[in-house]
Formats: structure tokens, C-alpha cells, sequence
């Protein structure tokens, strides 16, 4: 009976999860030495650590996925305490509401909305102009800070989710009582509201993390050329050169960084994953 | 005489258009025990959250060992409160939360812990400071939260209906345990309650609050033997009351009938005129039972009831009879020594009351009572 209950389950897992991983591992673990024959070796591995370009993409994607998640944290708690706290009712559900109104489009045309904004021929260039700080219209696109500004965008509401469930469930009394004990703000955040809404901003950031990681679309059309960002090389490994043991390879390393730092994470703040899982 | 400890001047709070507390002044001894008593939605919450400075009054003042506390932050002044939930930190242990304002006062963490522990045994949880709070009880949770705020010797503790939570037996034993903290302490106790029992037991004074006004303040005494108004009389305390007409005031006696026909008398209080709608209170304990007239104390006036129910409680058993002629329900407390432990449903009995042990009131005008 336990059996076809899980059935399900098990199929979408074996058939769509286990296997195609499988079949990629293979396929990362083999050369080709000449057409239509391949033996096994761990050459393409070793291409990523020879060639500096691919190792240096990869840290670049991790520092700068790090630093959208923290931009989309420190951003997203004011917003999350707003709704679970000082709002009540219909205020407070429609604020949620906004933050979730740009969703209802696809990232697609959310990325290319930034992209009319920032762009040289843009809105935000020609007010610029307007306002007197600029003398011609500057190209906003394919920098660093564009690439954050879209990342952070589309993870927000990915982070305020989990943080207003925490924060909600935090009893005013509790912080009542700290300031009735001499507490300052910045205390009651430090020693009762962050310690209480830890599973909530863990559950966010590790959410917030493995999406940035692994986003295509937004570093590539906000960054261009210039986005260097690790999962386009494996889209060029995959579809441009037709090399797809190295793509297969490219995905793996993906794989084991989200995989370390999301482990080195919790390990550095202490939370364990099933807890995290659980109270979030 | 000292400066008193907590001091009202003329405090008002309106939500919304209807004024939560109207105009309060009163004043509290150093190191006394002060309650105030008063049905849900009285105000009483919203007034101590003003003394605590959560809330801020909209016109009067209030001033904690003779100084104002207008503007003054919760995290500023001499006060520390318990509260209702007891607001214990889940993410700190037992002797972190004792310590928290120790710490917030940059005392060093030797100290404080050795004044955490001391604190923790002089309220019967000694060696507990490792634990988390949800390892301990109830009651043990409640001298906690009461250590956490007595640690820091404040001027005065407020108490937000600490024991509502609590079943009966520890609630009995909390409020012998609260009244020898306070004693031993010696900190001024301003405690906020519903429960009338808890008002009367544990405080030296007590403020009857209704509708965001002291009906009444004074000692326990004096609440239950003086009532000065007909919610007082009828709030503290189980009282009988007997709405009705007056027919006579003859010496500061009133002579009163009840719409059914039954004519008591009962002494009089405030300006009761002949013919003015009056509402009288006699206590189940001032009423005396007899199963023949002659048992009764002579010269008070005497009536024949039909016992109703037989209220069993122990000690504080009571009888509910009607009275013969009128069918008015009146109640009479059962004297302890099981006299009348044999009394039947349906058997005829004789009652009596001394008019003196008896109040009248003129019947309140408006929906005040």
C-alpha cells in the first residue's frame, strides 16, 4: 500500500532527477578520441582547472551570486518586518501583493523591462540628461552593478516570503519586554529579532543563492558580453561548440560549489539544514 | 510622609472615541502592594501600559518616584513588568534571561552571572540557570519572569494578570509566593487583576477600576465592608442584590420593596429619597439560617425561604433558597461547622439579616453598574 503511494514520487525522482544526472555524470567522464569513439577520462575536468578563464568565471559567479544575496536579504527584512509587523490587515497584504505584482510577468520580459529603463537609448539615462548630471546618455547595461540590480529584482520576493512567515510568528511581548529591560533597537534586533527569524532568513538566502547561481537569462541579457557568468559557459559548451561531455563537466562543478557553499553557510552560522527546513 | 513611589495626575487615553481611561489620579506608597481590580475592558491594561511607557496619555501625567515620565522611553525609566505571557526569550536559557538587563546595563559578565544565580535561588529555582525555558513549568516559568525584572531593583514592578494562566492549586500558591516576594523584596508591586480573590488577598490597597474610572480605592476591608458604589458591592466579592423601590428612610435605615413584594431594609448610602429606584447588596455571610424563628437573632427582621440548590464547595458551601412570598432568589453562605449538612431541596427554612451589615444604593441612572 506504502508502495503505490510513493509511486509517484519515486518515478518523478528516478525518471526526471536520478537518471538524467546520471546519464550527465557518464557523459562529463568520457573523451572523445575520435569520431564516434570515447573512452573513458577525466579530461574535462582537467580543462576547467588548466584553463584560467573557466576557473576564474566560476569564483566571479559565486562572489558576485553571494553578494546578490546579501544585497536581496539587507533589502528584503525592512520590507518583510513592514508587512509582518508594523502593517495590519489589508495594508499589510497589500504590500505583499506589490512585491509579488512583478512575478505575474515572466523573467523574460521583467529583464527586458530593466533593459528599456537602463539602457543608453533608456528612460533612466535620458532623465539623467534631463536633470542636468549627465551631458549625454550613458550606457547603464552590461556592467556588474546592472546584473546585481537585476538579480536582486527577481530573488526579492523568494526572500521576503520565508522572512515574513519567521517574523510573524515572533511575539510582540518579546520585544516589549526587551525594551521594558533596557533594550535599544538595535539590541532587540541583534539579540531577539534576528536569532528568532534565523530559520527564516536561512531558508531565503539559501533559495536566493542557488537561483542566482544558476540564472541564465538575467546576467546574460543585463550583462551582454560583459556578464561572464558561469552558466553561460556551459549554454556555449552545450549549444555553440556542440561539446557536450564539457558542458556536462562545466554542470557537475556547478553542482558541488552550490552544493560546498551552501553547506560552508550553514555551517558558518551555525543552523542545521533539516531544522532550517522545518521552522521556516 | 515620602514621596509615593507611583504617582497619576488626571490621566486620560481615548482610542478611537471612546476614552479608555478618564481622567485617573491616584497615587502609590513605597513598597506597598497596590492592585487594580476591574472587569475586561476597564482600562486597566491600557493604564499600566502607560506607567510602563508603551503607551502614551493624552493629557495628565504620571510620575515614578516624584519624577515625570512624560517622553521618557519604556527602556528609560526605574519600571519593569511582568507579563501576561511572561515573555520569556525561547532563544536564550533560563539564566541569560535573568541576566539580559544586567547585561543591557554593561554589567560585567562575572557579575552578572553570580546576581543571576542569586536571584534564581532567593525564588526557589537555585542551579536552574543552564536550562531552556521550555524545560520548566508554569509556575516555575512565573518566578522566572519575576526574577528577570526584581534582578534589576526597580523602582516598582508592574504585574500585567500574571497567574491567569495557571490552574487553581498553583494559583493559590503563586499568590502566597507573590505576597512573600513582595514582603521580602520590599520593591513596590502595582498589579493588575480581574479576579477580585487575588486583589483582596494579596494587596495592601486596591483601586476598583470601571469603564476607565476608580469606582472606588482603598484596603481590602474597606472594599468589601464599605462599598461606596453598587458595582463595587456588587464586583468584590459574592454579594446578593436586591433591586427595588424605596418606601421609607427613617434614621439612615431604608425600607425598601422589590417589584415581587419582598420588603427589606438595609442601610443606606449616598442620597437615597422615598420613592427613588434602589438597588440593596447583602453579603451570603451576613444573612443567618434557621431551620425555627426562634433560632434567629431577635429584633432583626426575619423571612421563610424554600431551599433551591445546595451549593457544595468545602468550606465555602452556600444554599441558593427562594424567598417564600416574592420567589426573590437569595443566597446564604452555610456556616462551617456542617450544621446544616443535612438540608433538603424543597424544605422550608427561616433566614434573617442584620439592616446595619446591609447597603442601599440609589439605583445607578445610566448603564453604569
Amino acid at each position: 500500500m506504502l508502495g503505490l503511494l510513493l509511486a509517484p514520487a519515486l518515478v518523478w525522482l528516478l525518471a526526471l532527477i536520478i537518471l538524467p544526472h546520471v546519464d550527465l555524470a557518464l557523459l562529463s567522464l568520457r573523451e572523445r578520441v575520435a569520431p564516434d569513439e570515447f573512452k573513458l577520462s577525466l579530461a574535462q575536468y582537467r580543462t576547467f582547472f588548466a584553463e584560467p578563464l573557466y576557473w576564474q568565471i566560476f569564483v566571479r559567479t559565486a562572489v558576485m551570486s553571494a553578494i546578490s544575496t546579501l544585497l536581496t536579504l539587507l533589502i528584503a527584512f525592512p520590507i518583510a518586518w513592514t508587512i509582518a509587523k508594523l502593517l495590519r490587515g489589508r495594508a499589510s497584504a497589500l504590500l505583499l501583493v506589490v512585491c509579488l505584482i512583478p512575478f505575474w510577468v515572466s523573467e523574460t520580459v521583467r529583464t527586458l523591462g530593466w533593459m528599456i529603463l537602463l539602457r543608453e537609448s533608456g528612460v533612466l539615462p535620458g532623465l539623467l540628461v534631463r536633470l542636468g548630471l549627465t551631458d549625454v546618455p550613458v550606457e547603464l547595461l552590461y556592467r556588474d552593478a546592472t546584473i546585481l540590480v537585476g538579480l536582486v529584482y527577481t530573488s526579492l520576493l523568494f526572500m521576503v516570503v520565508p522572512l515574513v512567515s519567521s517574523l510573524e510568528s515572533l511575539d510582540n511581548s518579546l520585544i516589549e519586554a526587551a525594551y521594558d529591560l533596557g533594550a535599544g533597537g538595535l539590541t532587540v534586533l541583534r539579540k531577539i529579532v534576528i536569532p528568532h527569524a534565523a530559520p527564516g532568513i536561512t531558508a531565503g538566502c539559501i533559495v536566493v543563492f542557488m537561483m542566482t547561481l544558476g540564472n541564465y537569462l538575467t546576467p546574460n541579457l543585463l550583462g551582454g558580453k560583459n556578464s561572464q557568468w558561469f552558466t553561460e559557459q556551459i549554454y556555449n559548451q552545450f549549444i555553440t561548440r556542440f561539446n557536450w561531455e564539457q558542458g556536462a563537466a562545466f554542470g557537475f562543478l556547478l553542482l558541488v560549489l552550490s552544493t560546498t557553499m551552501v553547506w560552508a553557510g550553514l555551517r558558518l552560522t551555525g543552523q542545521r539544514f533539516g531544522e532550517v527546513m522545518r521552522r521556516s | 510622609m515620602s514621596t509615593p513611589d507611583l504617582e497619576a495626575r488626571a490621566v486620560v487615553k481615548r482610542f478611537a472615541g471612546h476614552t479608555a481611561v478618564d481622567a485617573l489620579s491616584f497615587s502609590v506608597a513605597r513598597g506597598s502592594f497596590f492592585s487594580i481590580l476591574g472587569p475586561s475592558g476597564c482600562g486597566k491594561t491600557t493604564l499600566l501600559r502607560m506607567i510602563a511607557g508603551f503607551i502614551a496619555p493624552d493629557e495628565g501625567d504620571i510620575l515614578i518616584g516624584g519624577n515625570s515620565m512624560a517622553g521618557i522611553a519604556p527602556n528609560r525609566r526605574p519600571v519593569n513588568m511582568v507579563f501576561q505571557q511572561l515573555a520569556l526569550f525561547p532563544m536564550m536559557s533560563v539564566g541569560e534571561n535573568v541576566a539580559f538587563g544586567l547585561a543591557r546595563r554593561g554589567v560585567p559578565k562575572a557579575e552578572r552571572v553570580k546576581k543571576s544565580a542569586a536571584m534564581l535561588e532567593r525564588v526557589g529555582l537555585a542551579g536552574a540557570g543552564h536550562k531552556a525555558v521550555d524545560q520548566l513549568s508554569g509556575g516555575q516559568r512565573q518566578r522566572v519572569a519575576i526574577a528577570r525584572s526584581l534582578v534589576l531593583e526597580p523602582t516598582l514592578l508592574l504585574l500585567d494578570e500574571p497567574l491567569g494562566a495557571l490552574d487553581l492549586k498553583l494559583r493559590e500558591h503563586m499568590k502566597i509566593e507573590l505576597k512573600q516576594l513582595q514582603a521580602a523584596f520590599g520593591t513596590t508591586f502595582v498589579y493588575i487583576t480581574h479576579d477580585q480573590s487575588e486583589a483582596l488577598v494579596l494587596s495592601d490597597h486596591v483601586g476598583v477600576m470601571n469603564r476607565g474610572r476608580f469606582e472606588q480605592l482603598g484596603t481590602p476591608q474597606e472594599l468589601y465592608y464599605s462599598p461606596a458604589t453598587p458595582f463595587v458591592a456588587g464586583f468584590v466579592g459574592a454579594n446578593n442584590k436586591i433591586p427595588g423601590r424605596a418606601q421609607r428612610v427613617d434614621g439612615g435605615i431604608v425600607r425598601l420593596g422589590t417589584d415581587q413584594g419582598w420588603v427589606v431594609h438595609a442601610a443606606a448610602r449616598g442620597a437615597v429619597a422615598a420613592g427613588a429606584a434602589v438597588e440593596a447588596f447583602v453579603r451570603p455571610e451576613a444573612a443567618t439560617l434557621a431551620r425555627a424563628v426562634e433560632e434567629l437573632p431577635p429584633g432583626q427582621p426575619h423571612y421563610a425561604g424554600v431551599v433551591e440548590s445546595l451549593l457544595f464547595d468545602g468550606a465555602n458551601s452556600a444554599v441558593l433558597l427562594r424567598e417564600a412570598a416574592s420567589r426573590f432568589e437569595f443566597r446564604i453562605a452555610l456556616p462551617q461547622t456542617g450544621r446544616f449538612a443535612d438540608l433538603k431541596v424543597g424544605e422550608t427554612v427561616h433566614f434573617g439579616f442584620d439592616p446595619q451589615r446591609a447597603v442601599c444604593f440609589p439605583a445607578p441612572g445610566d448603564a453604569r453598574a
